[in-house]
Parts: C-alpha cells; structure tokens; sequence
C-alpha cells in the first residue's frame, strides 16, 4: 500500500510549526516547540515517516517537498533561537547594571609631593636644552659651601646666625645654605663645558612662619663654556620662564650682589596672569661666575667663563601655583600634596 | 639705610615732583633693593601759634588743665583760638606748633574740634613727639628751645621739615659706600644723569695737630692693621644745654635713629651723610694721648651701654693713659662718654680694618651703625671731612670753637690700577659699548682711567674696595648703562646626559608608590638620638649619628638616620586633623656617618686644591643614603556599597616593597626579620642581592601608640641607594612560550616554622625548567595535621619550549620538585 503526502497536509503542519516557533518567548518553550512540531509524534514527524511508504514514482517529489519543510522549519527554529538567546542576554546584562557613580573604589592612586614634582619639571626643561642635573650632599664640607664660592672667610653669611653647622664645629661640617656647592662639584668632576642644573635641598637658621623654613629647595644652574656671555644668561633664563609660564612671560634682570658672580644681578618674572594682576615678581639671583671660583674648579678663567643661576622652589610654588602659606608644604597633610596628584 | 629726600637734594638734582615711587626706580635700577617708605606722617593746617592767655583750671580727677587762647593767624574770624592744654611747661608769649581742626599727626591721629573739660578745644597744642621730632613728650614743644622764632601762622610743616620722607633701601653688602647720603646721592647721580654734588668735597678742611695717637696693632688679623687711619680734632667751648635742631631731629628721625643729644646726634648726621662714623670723647675726661691697640687677655671695658665687656685678644681698643676707653669702631666707653657738663670735645674719625669690626661687633652681640658701615668698609680718605664736619657743627649748632689742637694719620695707599682689556666687557657682558660709554661710566663712578695699548688701566676710587679686577669693572658700566640693554642669546649647550642612571630610578620609585596609591610628603631631617637608635639600629642601640651645633629645636639636634620617623610624624598630624586613612611616603636623604668626618684644615679658596687636599675634602662628608619610608594607616580600601573596608596590614608594605622592585628592576627578596621598631612577628627583612636593604611590616603598636597612631601601622624603609646600586645594566630576555601548558595543584605537608617562601623555592629548584609558575594558593592548618603541621598549596603551572606538555611529564617535573623539597626539608604531599 502506498501513502500519498499532500502537499497540504505538509504546508500545514509546516504552517502551525512556524506559528508554535515564533510564538515561543523562551528557550525553553521554542525547545518544546520544536518537539510538538518537529518530534516523530509530531504532524511532520508522522508525515516523514509516511515517506517509508511513498510510491516509488513519487519519492523523489515528495523528499523534496518534505527536504523543504524540514529546511524551512529548522531555519525558523535556528533564528528563533538567536532571537531568543539575544533577548535572554539582553536581559541578563540590564539586570547586571549598577549605578556607575557609585561603583566601590578598591584601587586609589595617590600623588606627589608639588615641590619634587617642580623640580622635576624644572630640571627636565633643561634636559630639553642638553643639560644635566647634578646632586651633591646636604651636609656639605665648608669649603664647597663658602671658601671655593668666593665666600670670605669673614662674610657674614659664614656667621652661625644663617649657616647650620654640625659638631664638632672645627671640623668644617654643615647643611648646605644653598645649592651652589654643586656647581662646584660639578666643575671639578666633569669635563668641560659643564652645563648643569642642581635641583635639592637647602638649609638656613629660619624659623618657621608663613613665607619661611628652614629646611627648603634650590634649583641652581651654570654653564661654563668659551665665549659665554651674560646674554646667554638671559636667554636661558628667559628660555625656562617662558617654558614654565608660557610664551607671554618676561624677565628682567637686576643688578645685586653675590660672592660667586660678578657681575651679579637679580632675576625678577612678569607675567599677565599672575595672583595680583600683572606684576614683576622676584624669583632668584644670577650672574656671571666669579674668576675666583673657576680658580678654585682648577679652570683658567682667561679660557673659559660662563654663568650661573639659582632660584628657591617654594616660593616659585607659592607664586606660580597660588601657595600662599609655607606651612602647607612642609606639614605633611597629604590634602595638600593630593591637590596636585601627579601634576603641579 | 633710609635717605630723606630733602637731605639727598642738597647733594644731587632731583626733579621737583619727586616722588619715593621715582627715587626707589631709580636706586633698584643700579643695583639697590627696594624695602620700604617712610612717608610724610603729617598733613593739614599745623602753624605757629603764640600763647596769648591761659587759665589753670583743676579737673575732677586731681589734673589740672590749661585753657589757652593761642594766636595762630594775624588777622580774622578765627585768628584766636581756645584750646585745651594738659602741659604746663610753657609761658604766655612762646611760640609753639599748634594742629587745627583738619590736621592729622603722625598715628595716625586726626586732629578736631572737640568738647573736652567743659571747653570746645578748638586744636593741639603738640609735643616733640607727637610731631615725630624725637621722643620728648613731658610737655608742649616751645619753638624757642630749638632756636625758632617765626612768625605766627607760619606753616610748621615745612618750617620743621615735616614733610620730608625718607625711601629705605638695601644696601648690599659689597657696597659699604652706599650705606649713606653721599654714597646714595651718586648713585642716584648714575641712574638718572643728574648732576652729583660730593658732601665731603663740600667740607673744608683745616688741619690739627699736637694731640698724641699711637697707632700700635701688634696682633693684625689676616695680616691687616686693625686702624690704618686715624684723624682727631677738638672743639672747646661748647653749651652743654644747647639742643639739636628740629630739622636735624627730623631727619635723624626718618633714617630711623633716635635723637639723644647734640654732640651724639650730629656724630650720627654726620655719618649717615658721609658714611664715616665718628666719636665724641669728653677730652677733659682723657688721661693723655690715644693707643690704638689690641686687648689684652683679660682686659675689660666698660660701654657706653653701661655693660662691663670681656675683651677678647682680637678685639682692637681705643685706650688712653687710664687703660680702654672704647671697642674700636663697635662703641665708645662710659669713662670718656661726653655728658650734659661736657664742654670740649675730642672728635674722633678713623679707619679700621672691616674683619676685625665684623669680628667684634659679632663676639660682643653689638651690630651698631657703625660698626656695621666699618665691617662694610668705610672710605679711608673721608675721615678727615668727616671729623672737620662734626666740628663745624658743633661750633654752629652748639656755640663752640675750634681749635688747633687734632691728629691726622691716614694710611690709605691707593691699588695698582686694573688692567681692562679692550673687549673684555663686550665678551663678558655681550653689549658692545663704545669707549666713550665705558670712559664715562669708570669715570663717573670715581675711577681714574688712563688709556694703554691694550685697553685701560683704571685705578678705583678709596671707597670702592669692592673693584678688584675686570668682570667688576664690567658689572659697573653694565649696572649703570642698564641690564635691559643686555640683549638675549641661547647657548647651545654639547650632548649631555640629561638624568643619571640613578636620577631616573628614583623618580620611578616615587611615581610607582603615587601609582600605587601612596601620598608623598616632606620631613624635615631633624631628629633626636632616641629615635635614631630605634629606627637606625636592629636592637634599638644607639647609631652612629651627626648633631647640629645650632639647631632650632635643642630636642630635635641630631640629623636623621631613617626617614620612617618623620613620616610617623606626618602621618601623626594627619590622623589629628581627622585624616585616619593614610598611606604615604618620603623619599630623601638621611646621614649616616660610618667614620670620623669632616676636616681639620680645609684648603684656600683662591685656588685649585691639590689632589690630596680634594680627596680629603670628597671623602670628608659621610654617607647620605637615598632612603624611601611609607606608612599605612586605618584603611586602605574604604568601605563602600557592596565593598568592605580592608584595613592596613603588612601585606600594604610588603606590596610597596614589590612596586619598589619593578620600579628599580631589582629582585627584593622578603624573608622573616626582626627590628626594635618593628611588630616582633610582623617583620619582613628586604634584600637586593643578598645584601640587607631595610625592613617592612607593621610598626610595633607600643611606637605606634605612643604617636598617637593606632596599633596597626603598616610601613617599610629601604635603602633605595643600596638598590639602585643593584639594578642590572639591563634586562636579560626569555622568550615566551606559546605551547599548550599543564598545571597541577601541589599539596605539602610541612612544619609551621617553615617559611612558605623556602618551600617554594626548593620546589621551584628541584622540578626544573619546565615549571612556568608556582603560587601558594592555600596555607591550611587544623582537622587531619598535626597541631605542628601545615599544608601549603601551590599552584603549579608547566610549559615546554618546543612541545604540548604530557600530564606525565609534568607530574614527574612535579615530584622532582617535591624531591627536592623533601631533602632540605621534612616534608610529604598531602593526599
């Protein structure tokens, strides 16, 4: 005996499967679905095994006709459940979202300190310019400190009442009152031309109180070459200020005193946006090095001469970045240090 | 040094609105600082009254007033006045100053009609000092005391002087001429181009002679006579009652020194004029002629301050037949002081040696005006105006004569002149000046310049010390030309380094403990030797240490050995203004002296030290060691919405300490360890190729405590010098390995008082190198070990270079592992 397959009865079964597949909103009820309409119990599955008892003459049409069903209800089935599986992740991710604003922080970044982190950029400004930066000690010999800078025997600066020095005092000991031993360290241990800066830290007898401490920081700076000239000095310092204060930045220069320079001078700053209006700001001392301190560096200052400069970081924190107490930089309260974070 | 602006145009042009804005531009621009303004004090209507009438009238409270009826204008509505006067030192007829309604005195104190003891006072009367002319204040100023009988109605403020001000400068030290009228006046002369008249050229000379001085300095300091000049006159006769003018007062008074009588106020005038300091004696008061001397040991003195001063061998005396009658140049002795009976006076104008003033103004605590200008150096050959200047006011202000009788020694030898190359400035300066702008500068400032084939030769002037070779030469005709017409020029300077190798790994180190979520902060370096033995030493002993010889704070002397303390201190202050989560760190030097140091002797200045003398003077500093600290305190991670808060452990240093060696490249190795400052079972030993470089952990609650901290305090210091010290030249590279990897978990049973650490490393050694990875994952104690036992897990993970790895083959690199473990150690796996 053999079984005709209508064309209908397969467009129909295939039609009530495409209806049960769309119609199922979960995973599960689309595999339910797929029993009900595709299993051997289902009208698709009992027509397939109706195929077993097709006329001959008719296998090949009605394979095909059953070929396309099963195609055409495995595709609906295979993008339902894309469809469904979407939908199911969509749902797990909205049901996983948090309020962004108050998310745990488990990892904070702390900061530096603004003074450290002022040198730094200080001296990488140099770097840019082919300079090196030097460092010595603290507690520094006398003679680096004073006698090879010029300093008299008798200068007053040389008197207990600015110069911590140490015990027993016969030996020469003290803390640095500035960082201009460096530049000597440095002219007597490198070959020349010596262009250096010495970032570091600095000693005096000051108490503590807004605009002073007694422990503080100096950036110093000398370039000692041929034909070096006090316009040289100009240009660098002109170089820096603008470099850390931007294009509209001025300097002017002042005639002053110092042992280690002569000529010597004093170095003021301009700058539009300065706290208080535009305005002339004393940042350091500079000049020409003395003769007598290249004398004492071994150098024949008939052959070689140049200049050198110095300015305290504090007070250019105080008035580059608006510090208006000496305090907040040296009591350690990490709110202060925390406003910088990496940047000053 | 303060000048009065009407003292200043006597010797140089100033333009006719001149203001201290204009003075203080000018005097900054060749080189002096600006400091301040001592304005005029005074405005308003204040005149000259006469006293017509008064009426003592006594008050409730015991004082008697007077009502006045002053004439202050010769004619008018108002040209009478009632005023009420609370002085009775005045009489009907004396002329005095008298403040209107609208006035204001120096306070300031306006000046108002006002009702006061039943009277509408209708004015002041005004003392000395209410006008500020000096500090007499007992009663009413009666014009007639200062020589003055003007007309009524007259203005007092100009009659007095009172509208004078005085600008203040700094005078820089190089410059001791400037430290008066005469010095400022030509410098003012170069700022501006106006014409300079010298004050002392203005004096007229007459020598003296026949009075004995002895110049005998037997001990020079640095081989210098501590008097190379010394030049006295005598002027007799003078009225002890005579008082110093008003103008005189004022101007004394706006250069800030205190009238005290005339003899002293005109030494004073004299010397803020001509920067020369001079002393009266009382001459009756002399024994004889004057020595000029050192001191003996033992010698004392009595000062003018009444102070009984132990002399010093390096101090030079004024002495007399009687012994010392003055600390020379510093101040004057009490025996031969001039007095309100002194009539004849010995004028006194000499020349010491600046170090020898400097030396014992400082021994004897006395920075005097004067002593301050010698120290600065005075010029040598202004001493005899100076002393002819005080006679000749004496005999003008105080009615003396002048007599024959004086000294002159001046032992002023002018220098060889300096030889100024042509175009030596234009090198050093990088202006070309032409030779007439350089002649006038030199010339101007004194100098006498002569032409020679290479250049010049110039001779600096007797008040110029400070000229001593050509860059100075240079400064003055860059000064007065201006530094704005130095032009700018940037030097290229050869291919430099940049950062050392060491600069840069301390910067890492800074920037990964910020990464990592620590604050840095700054100490200052003071400490005591109780903590430096705490923190400095393993046991707590005392270290090795540097003490301050004047430091601030006697309690903090000593330089410190570790950073750790001050950042506790830090820390200390943070959690008092209600910051209790920390986690900070200090990266800086500490001193850690391992030999005697310092110097005996150190070489002179003037020249290069030979080589022993700089290798003594290299090796004579100690050690100052680069040392980082960080502490953790409270909470690092805060409680948050689904997060609870992780409180500070060792495990906070003992990250830091990884951070530190990923940061340097150097491998730090953390083993059990023990330091007095440090929790007894909470203490990491950190080395760096096998060296010791420092501890981490947490703080031993009884330090932390006793700061106030709480008992959990995290921290760590290491040697980052002695780390950097061990960073490799470079990384050495393996390549990674990309074949499949095997991992196995490893279980082994061992004895509590073994460190994990050691286990590790033997398992690692023995199973070789097909081991990637091996983690401790698990340390278990309790239910199927003993109680001595624990049971480490490891993770463990293999890999082969060249092949996917077989279970087998790596259980058997496993249990070479376990082998290896099991020989050093008693130990078995765990089932």
């Amino acid at each position: 005996m053999s079984t005709v397959i209508s064309p209908e009865a397969v467009a129909a079964a295939v039609d009530n499967a495409l209806v049960a597949i769309a119609a199922a909103t979960t995973v599960d009820e689309l595999k339910q679905a797929r029993t009900a309409h595709v299993g051997e119990a289902s009208p698709l599955g009992q027509l397939n095994a109706g195929m077993r008892h097709v006329a001959p003459e008719m296998k090949a049409e009605t394979g095909k006709l059953m070929g396309q069903a099963r195609a055409s209800v495995n595709q609906a089935y295979a993008q339902r459940e894309g469809e469904l599986a979407q939908a199911e992740e969509t749902a797990r991710l909205m049901a996983e979202a948090v309020d962004v604003t108050a998310v745990a922080q488990r990892r904070t970044v702390g900061a530096r300190h603004p003074l450290n982190l002022l040198m730094e950029e200080m001296s990488n400004i140099f770097v840019g310019m082919g300079w090196e930066v030097a460092e010595g000690p603290e507690l520094e010999n006398e003679w680096f400190n004073f006698d090879a800078l010029n300093f008299d025997e008798d200068h007053p600066a040389r008197a207990m009442q600015d110069t911590f020095f140490v015990e027993p005092v016969d030996r020469h000991l003290l803390m640095r009152t500035h960082t201009s031993p460096v530049q000597v360290r440095s002219l007597l241990s490198r070959e020349l031309p010596v262009y250096v800066v010495a970032p570091g830290r600095v000693y005096r007898t000051d108490e503590l109180d807004a605009t002073h401490t007694p422990v503080f920081h100096q950036m110093e700076g000398i370039a000692i070459d041929k034909g070096l000239t006090m316009a040289h000095l100009k240009g660098t310092l002109e170089h820096l200020a603008r470099a850390m204060f931007g294009d509209d930045a001025k300097i002017r220069l002042r005639p002053n005193y110092f042992p280690f320079t002569e000529p010597s001078a004093e170095l003021d700053i301009w700058h539009p946006t300065f706290r208080g209006g535009a305005r002339w700001i004393e940042w350091g001392g500079c000049g020409m090095v003395n003769p007598n301190v290249l004398r004492a560096a071994g150098i024949d200052p008939d052959e070689y001469q140049g200049f050198a400069f110095g300015m305290g970081i504090e007070r250019t924190l105080m008035f580059r970045n608006d510090v208006a107490d000496m305090h907040d930089m040296v009591e350690g309260d990490i709110r202060f240090s925390q406003q910088f974070g990496m940047v000053v | 040094m303060r000048i009065p602006a009407q003292q200043l145009a006597e010797w140089v042009d100033l333009p006719a609105d001149v203001d201290a804005h204009h003075l203080h531009e000018a005097l900054v621009s060749v080189g002096f600082e600006e400091e301040d303004v001592h304005p005029a004090e005074i405005t308003g209507p204040v005149v000259v009254g006469q006293v017509l009438e008064f009426t003592p009238e006594e008050q409730s409270n015991g004082k008697t007033i007077r009502w006045c009826q002053i004439r202050v204008a010769e004619s008018g509505d108002d040209a009478v006045r009632g005023i009420v006067c609370g002085a009775s030192n005045f009489f009907v007829g004396d002329k005095v100053v008298v403040s209107l309604p609208g006035a204001v005195l120096p306070g300031p104190f306006p000046i108002a009609a006002r009702k006061t003891y039943g009277h509408v006072s209708d004015g002041m009367i005004a003392s000395a000092r209410e006008l500020g002319l000096g500090d007499e204040h007992d009663g009413i100023l009666r014009l007639e005391t200062l020589g003055l009988d003007p007309e009524v109605g007259t203005d007092a403020i100009a009659l007095l002087g009172l509208d004078d001000f005085a600008v203040e400068i700094n005078v820089t030290p190089d410059r001791g001429y400037a430290m008066s009228i005469r010095g400022v006046a030509r410098e003012y002369a170069h700022a501006t181009g106006r014409a300079f008249r010298d004050p002392a050229a203005a004096v007229t000379v007459t020598p003296g002679t026949g009075f004995s001085v002895t110049l005998a300095d037997d001990a020079p300091i640095r081989g210098v006579q501590g008097c190379s000049g010394f030049v006295t006159r005598v002027v007799r006769g003078i009225n002890p009652a005579a008082t110093t003018p008003a103008w005189m007062i004022k101007r004394l008074a706006l250069m800030g020194v205190r009238s005290i009588s005339l003899p002293v106020d005109i030494s004073n005038y004299v010397m803020m004029e001509l920067g020369q300091p001079t002393h009266c004696y009382d001459l009756d008061a002399l024994s004889g002629g004057i020595t000029v001397r050192r001191a003996r040991a033992g010698e004392t003195l009595v000062t003018l301050d009444e102070q009984t001063r132990t002399l010093s061998p390096e101090d030079l005396l004024i002495t007399d037949e009687s012994g010392p009658i003055g600390l020379a140049g510093v101040m004057g002795g009490a025996s031969t002081e001039v007095s309100e009976t002194t009539t004849n006076i010995l004028v006194e104008a000499a020349t010491f040696d600046p170090v020898t003033i400097a030396r014992s103004a400082r021994r004897h605590k006395l920075p005097s005006e004067a002593s301050k200008r010698f120290a600065r150096g005075v010029d040598p050959l202004v001493s005899q105006a100076a002393a002819q200047r005080v006679v000749n006011l004496l005999v003008e202000l105080a009615g003396g004569v002048a007599d024959s009788l004086g000294s002159t020694h001046i032992g002023y030898a002018a220098p060889a002149p300096l030889d100024l190359p042509a175009g030596f400035i234009r090198n050093l300066i990088g202006v070309d000046y032409t030779p007439a702008e350089i002649e006038s500068v030199l010339t101007d400032i004194g100098a006498a310049v002569t032409t020679t084939s290479s250049g010049y030769a110039v001779v600096p002037p007797s008040w110029r010390p400070d000229i001593v070779d050509a860059p100075s030469l240079a400064e003055e005709v860059a000064r007065i030309h201006g530094y704005d017409r130095i032009p700018s020029a940037l030097p290229v300077a050869p291919p430099g380094r940049g950062i050392s190798a060491s600069q840069a790994a301390r910067r890492r180190v800074a920037q990964v403990l910020a990464a990592s979520g620590l604050t840095e902060t700054l100490a200052y370096p003071f400490t005591n030797s109780a903590t430096n033995a705490l923190f400095g030493s393993i046991e707590g002993e005392p270290v090795p240490e540097m003490t301050l010889a004047n430091a601030l704070d006697p309690d903090n002397a000593q330089l410190r050995v570790s950073v750790l303390p001050g950042l506790l201190d830090n820390a200390k202050r943070n959690v008092a203004r209600g910051l209790t989560n920390l986690a900070i760190f200090e990266l800086g030097a500490v001193f850690t002296p391992q030999a005697p140091t310092g110097s005996a002797s150190i070489p002179s200045g003037t020249t290069a030290p030979s080589a022993q003398d700089l290798a003594e003077l290299y090796a004579s500093t100690p050690a100052q060691p680069w040392h980082v600290a960080a502490a953790f305190v409270g909470s690092v991670v805060a409680k948050q919405p689904g997060q609870s808060a992780v409180a500070a452990s060792i495990a906070d240093a003992l990250d830091a300490v990884r951070a530190i060696s990923v940061a340097t490249g150097v491998e730090l190795e953390i083993r059990q360890g023990r330091h007095a400052a440090f929790h007894p079972g909470r203490c990491a030993e950190v080395f760096a190729a096998g060296q010791s470089v420092g501890f981490a952990g947490e703080i031993l609650p009884a330090v932390a405590t006793a700061r106030d901290l709480p008992r959990v305090v995290a921290a760590l210091e290491l040697d980052v010098s002695a780390i950097i010290a061990a960073i490799p030249d470079h990384v050495e590279a393996t390549p990674v390995r990309v074949y499949p990897a095997a991992t196995q978990d490893l279980s082994l049973v061992v004895n509590c008082e073994v460190a994990a650490a050691d286990i590790r490393d033997a398992v690692v050694a023995g199973a070789g190198d097909l081991l990637e990875s091996a983690v401790l994952v698990d340390d278990y104690r309790g239910t199927g070990l003993d109680d001595t036992e624990k049971s480490l897990t490891f993770a463990l993970r293999f890999r082969a270079a060249d092949r996917t790895l077989t279970q087998a083959e790596a259980t058997e690199a496993k249990l070479a592992g376990v082998a290896a473990a099991a020989a050093q150690f008693d130990c078995r796996i765990r089932e």
